[in-house]
Order: C-alpha cells, then sequence, then structure tokens
C-alpha cells in the first residue's frame, strides 16, 4: 500500500497556499520541511492552555509529560535503546559540536586523527577544524567516486589508526545514502568510534541506531515536520556518561557549592538551561504523525518519485541537464543537485521563484564538496513524501522558462 | 509584485553574455578578490592607476549574470577616468543599491548611464549583494594603493 499523496497534502496548511493565482511548489524540504496541522496543533495547545516550564514543581506535571512523552517517541523512532540517550539541543549543528567538544576534548590529544568524507556538511566539518586547532588532532578525508559515492577502496587504509569517524548518512547536496552499517562495522574493526550525521536520512527513511551500531548519531527536527529550534543528539548511554558536560548552567547540575558543581543524570546534564519546551512537544508531534504514515513507505513513496524525476529531467534537458550524485534511485535519496544550460543557480533559482517553484540555490554549507564538483554553487531541488510528480513537472517547464530568458 | 523584466534588462543581459574588460592585469595593476559568502560567487578586480588616473580595470572569476554584468558595466564606467570621480561613481551606484538613509557627500548629479538598468535589483534584495560585489572588490582593490 503506498501513500495516499492527495490525503497527505491536506495536512499542511502551507500546501494549500497560492501565489499569483498558481499553486505553491516546495522543493526545499532537503533545507526545511514544512509543517503538519498536527504539529501546529501540538504547539499552539500547549501555549494555549498547558504553558508551563518543566521538571521544577509540582504543578508542571503536564509539560514535564508532553517532553518527556517527546524523548520517548524519538527513542522508539529511531530504536534508541533507552529514551535517556536521547538528547535535546538547540539544532543538530549544536548537536554536533555538543558531540565533538564534549567527547573530543575529552578523548582526543596531538597527533590523533579523525577521519571524515569529501561530502560532509560543514557542521560536520568546522568543530573539528576547531579542535584541530585547539588540540593539534589531524584530520582525514575519505574521496568520492565519479558519480558521487564515497570512494570505498581504501576503507581499512584511511581507518588505520584513526579514533573517530564521523560521516553523513545522506549527502544533502549529492542526495546519497551511505552505506552507514557497513561503515559502523569498519570503524569498530579498527578501533574507531562511529559518530553519524542523520540530518539528511533520519526524516526520510526508517532509522535504526541499533542495527547501524553507530555511536553517536544527530539530525534535526526541522526536516522531519517539527518545528525549527530542536536538535538531537543521541548516543550510547556508557559514552554519554563518561563526556564531560558542554554547557553549564540550570537544569545539568545535580549540586553547585562555592567550589564547584557535579552534575545531573542523563539526560539532563546535557540540556543545561529552559530548553525549547513547546518545539519539543512540536516535535513529539511530527513524530507521530511520521510514524503513522511509515518510514518504509515514506522510503518508498521517495524512490518512486526519484525515479520518475531522474528520467523526466533527462527526457525532457538531455545533456542540457546535469544531476549530480547517483543515477540509481536506490542508492539515493530524492535531493537533486543539479547545473542546467549554463545558467547560474541564482539565476535558476529566480527564475524558478517566479512560478513558484521553491528550489534552494548556493554552496548548500558544504564548500569543499563543492570545490570538487568544480563548482561555486548548484541549484538543488529536493523532494518530500508531500511531494508529487506533477510537482516534478512543474519544476520542468519553470526550467524551460529559464531557458527562455538566458 | 516585481516582475522578472525589472531584473533581467537587456543591457544587464547584455553585459552578461558579452562581458566588457573581462581578464586579468599584470603588476604593478593593484587588484582585490571578493567573494559572497552566501553563495561561493567569487571575483577578482585588477585595476591600473597612472597619475591618479584608472587607465585599464578588469575583471574575472565566476558568478551569477547580476554579478557579472554588473562588474562588466563597471569597469566600462569608469575606465579612463580620474580616482577620485571613479570614487565618487561607486558611492552613487552604491546609494541606488541600497535604502540607507541620505550620504550627503554622494554628487545626485552623477549620471550612471546604463548602470540605471541594475536599479531594478533593489526589488529583489537577496540579489543586491550580487550586484554590489564587484564594486566592494573594486574599492579593495584601489584601497591596496594606499598601503
Amino acid at each position: 500500500m503506498s501513500l495516499d499523496v492527495t490525503s497527505i497534502r491536506k495536512d499542511f496548511p502551507v500546501l494549500k497556499r497560492q501565489i499569483n493565482g498558481k499553486p505553491l511548489v516546495y522543493l526545499d524540504s532537503a533545507n526545511t520541511s514544512q509543517k503538519p496541522q498536527v504539529v501546529i496543533d501540538a504547539m499552539t495547545n500547549f501555549m494555549s492552555n498547558g504553558y508551563a516550564p518543566i521538571n521544577r514543581s509540582a504543578y508542571q506535571m503536564e509539560a514535564t509529560d508532553l517532553y518527556e512523552g517527546a524523548r520517548s517517541a524519538l527513542a522508539k523512532f529511531i530504536n534508541a535503546p533507552k529514551a535517556h540517550e536521547v538528547i535535546f539541543t538547540k539544532n543538530a549543528t549544536e548537536s554536533l559540536n555538543l558531540l565533538i567538544m564534549s567527547w573530543g576534548r575529552a578523548n582526543l590529544k596531538a597527533g590523533d586523527s579523525v577521519l571524515l568524507t569529501h561530502m560532509e556538511h560543514h557542521a560536520n566539518i568546522v568543530p573539528w577544524h576547531m579542535l584541530v586547532a585547539e588540540r593539534g588532532i589531524q584530520l582525514r578525508w575519505m574521496p568520492l567516486t565519479n558519480d558521487g559515492q564515497l570512494d570505498l577502496t581504501q576503507l581499512d587504509t584511511l581507518l588505520d589508526g584513526v579514533k573517530v569517524f564521523s560521516f553523513t548518512s545522506m549527502s544533502n547536496v549529492l542526495g546519497t545514502i551511505n552505506p552507514v552499517q557497513r561503515l559502523c562495522a569498519a570503524a569498530h574493526k579498527a578501533g574507531a568510534l562511529a559518530f553519524v550525521d542523520g540530518c539528511q536520512s533520519v526524516p526520510h527513511q526508517p532509522t535504526d541506531v541499533q542495527s547501524w551500531d553507530a555511536d553517536f548519531v544527530v539530525f534535526s527536527s526541522h526536516k522531519m515536520c517539527g518545528p525549527s529550534g530542536v536538535g538531537i543528539l543521541w548516543g550510547r548511554e556508557a559514552l554519554l556518561e563518561a563526556m564531560p558536560p558542554f554547557l553549564g548552567g540550570g537544569n545539568m547540575i545535580s549540586d553547585v557549592r562555592l567550589d564547584g558543581f557535579t552534575t545531573a543524570e542523563l539526560p539532563a546534564k546535557f540540556e543545561a538551561g529552559t530548553p525549547p519546551i513547546t518545539d519539543v512537544i512540536g516535535l513529539g508531534a511530527a513524530v507521530g504523525y511520521l510514524e503513522k504514515l511509515g518510514m518504509a513507505q515514506v522510503r518508498k513513496h521517495e524512490i518512486e518519485l526519484s525515479t520518475y524525476v531522474l528520467n523526466m529531467l533527462k527526457d525532457r534537458f538531455g545533456d542540457d541537464i546535469t544531476i549530480h550524485g547517483p543515477a540509481n534511485p536506490e542508492l539515493r535519496g530524492a535531493t537533486f543537485s543539479f547545473a542546467f544550460r549554463d545558467i547560474h543557480p541564482h539565476d535558476l533559482s529566480q527564475v524558478l521563484d517566479q512560478q513558484n517553484v521553491c528550489v534552494r540555490a548556493g554552496h548548500h554549507c558544504a564548500k569543499p564538496l563543492m570545490r570538487i564538483l568544480g563548482a561555486n554553487a548548484t541549484a538543488r531541488a529536493s523532494f518530500y513524501f508531500y511531494n508529487t510528480m506533477s510537482e516534478a513537472d512543474a519544476l520542468a517547464d519553470a526550467l524551460d522558462s529559464a531557458s527562455d530568458i538566458f | 509584485m516585481a516582475g522578472l523584466e525589472d531584473l533581467y534588462r537587456e543591457i544587464i543581459l547584455d553585459h552578461y553574455r558579452t562581458p566588457r574588460n573581462r581578464g586579468e592585469l599584470d603588476p604593478p595593476a593593484l587588484f582585490a578578490d571578493g567573494h559572497n559568502p552566501l553563495c561561493g560567487d567569487e571575483i577578482r578586480i585588477s585595476v591600473a592607476v597612472q597619475d591618479g588616473v584608472v587607465t585599464d580595470v578588469r575583471f574575472s572569476g565566476s558568478g551569477c549574470s547580476i554579478s557579472q554584468s554588473s562588474a562588466s558595466m563597471m569597469t566600462s564606467a569608469i575606465k579612463g577616468k580620474p580616482v577620485e570621480q571613479v570614487k565618487s561613481i561607486v558611492r552613487r551606484f552604491k546609494q541606488m543599491m541600497t535604502i540607507d538613509e541620505e550620504d550627503s557627500e554622494i554628487d545626485e548629479s552623477i549620471n550612471l548611464g546604463d548602470l540605471e538598468a541594475l536599479q531594478g535589483v533593489v526589488k529583489f534584495p537577496v540579489r543586491i549583494k550580487c550586484a554590489t560585489l564587484g564594486w566592494n572588490t573594486l574599492l579593495d582593490a584601489l584601497a591596496t594603493e594606499q598601503k
């Protein structure tokens, strides 16, 4: 049974929007996804009827239950063994910074090596560069094949002697889905930990951190129908317990004295200050929504969409369009960076915007990858379960209109 | 709502398709590199100054139609002009590209000629940085002379 997209689209108020009499064609979900009514309602209801702080006083039971309920829902969603292994941050970038700085400072010293890949987002590069400057660690890089997959031919050599292999589960530029389970196994065989940036894949396919056998996974709320303002860090209990705190302040302590402090238990230890309570509750509703759709169904729909998009764009535009990343829809998500007839991505996105077709143009926070692709920027159309084949056609029609100008 | 015809005027597309003064000058010409961190566009301006006059100017790099045509039109507008006059043109142009408060130093009588075609860019605020990239880089290049 496949997804009833017509009915699903009714769940998203913004998808009913028309601009200049024409529907909005939102193809930028790899950037941020749209929100279903249940998420909007959960947040509105909480602020209207139940708003309170959490974990402080007796009267706050309802707010605390909703907040912790979201944590439990998240844990189940990614098959985490324990709910308190799920840490809420303010975004996935902060999750990575928490992980890299807290774990890295406690465990890495000058000369230690970390393996990254050429397809990482800046959030999985820059904090490591900061640690290079601070600690004198060394970075190694896994290259890519011509069709935008990780080049695994040197996997064991690259992993030899590294302390961490930190990689994305899916490229936000190429759409490539990486073999996370295999990469985690290789890392562990080499005695390294596996950090997984799950931002692009977690919203689009089933996630099982135990079958991955990952050590840490980060992802973000706003790409999976939840609100912005919440990131998630999942880690193995023993590893999280051994890590020093990242931010200090309220909520994260067990005791504070004039001469020091002791930390709270997980997860509070890593959740200093008042958390984004309303947003986490919204995320909890988003997880419920996705569970109801079924992530396997979401993935199936996106493979069908990818197959259609790849074939249709090639049929219509032939060599005038270059789509980056793997040609096999089974190996990729429905995120397509492309070059079109020498038209600069910014000009392209401007013309597409005029047709209400929303795509991203730019370097997608992956400048090292852009240099490898030999581009300053690409245009990127990214699809989600609420997108349709006729929206893909609208993209192609809009591309045609760009040719009329340039 | 602003239409694309406000942005992609024919003179702009002409400079984009057939850029003027594309390339680089050899030292002792002054040069500077500019980039737009939002989009990754890069530009290099090299400018030859003799006796206080811009005798030659070139631009290289890659970018969108607006950044490239604006740089091309800029080179055409300033070549052969005294540096002081060039700086006035830059100020006048940047004023056209902003919604900032008045700058009393700006000579309103300066005729920007073809450059006026870029006025439509202001209706597309995300593109203003594209249009001003070459100009800010020119100022950086000219500033290297005083060092």
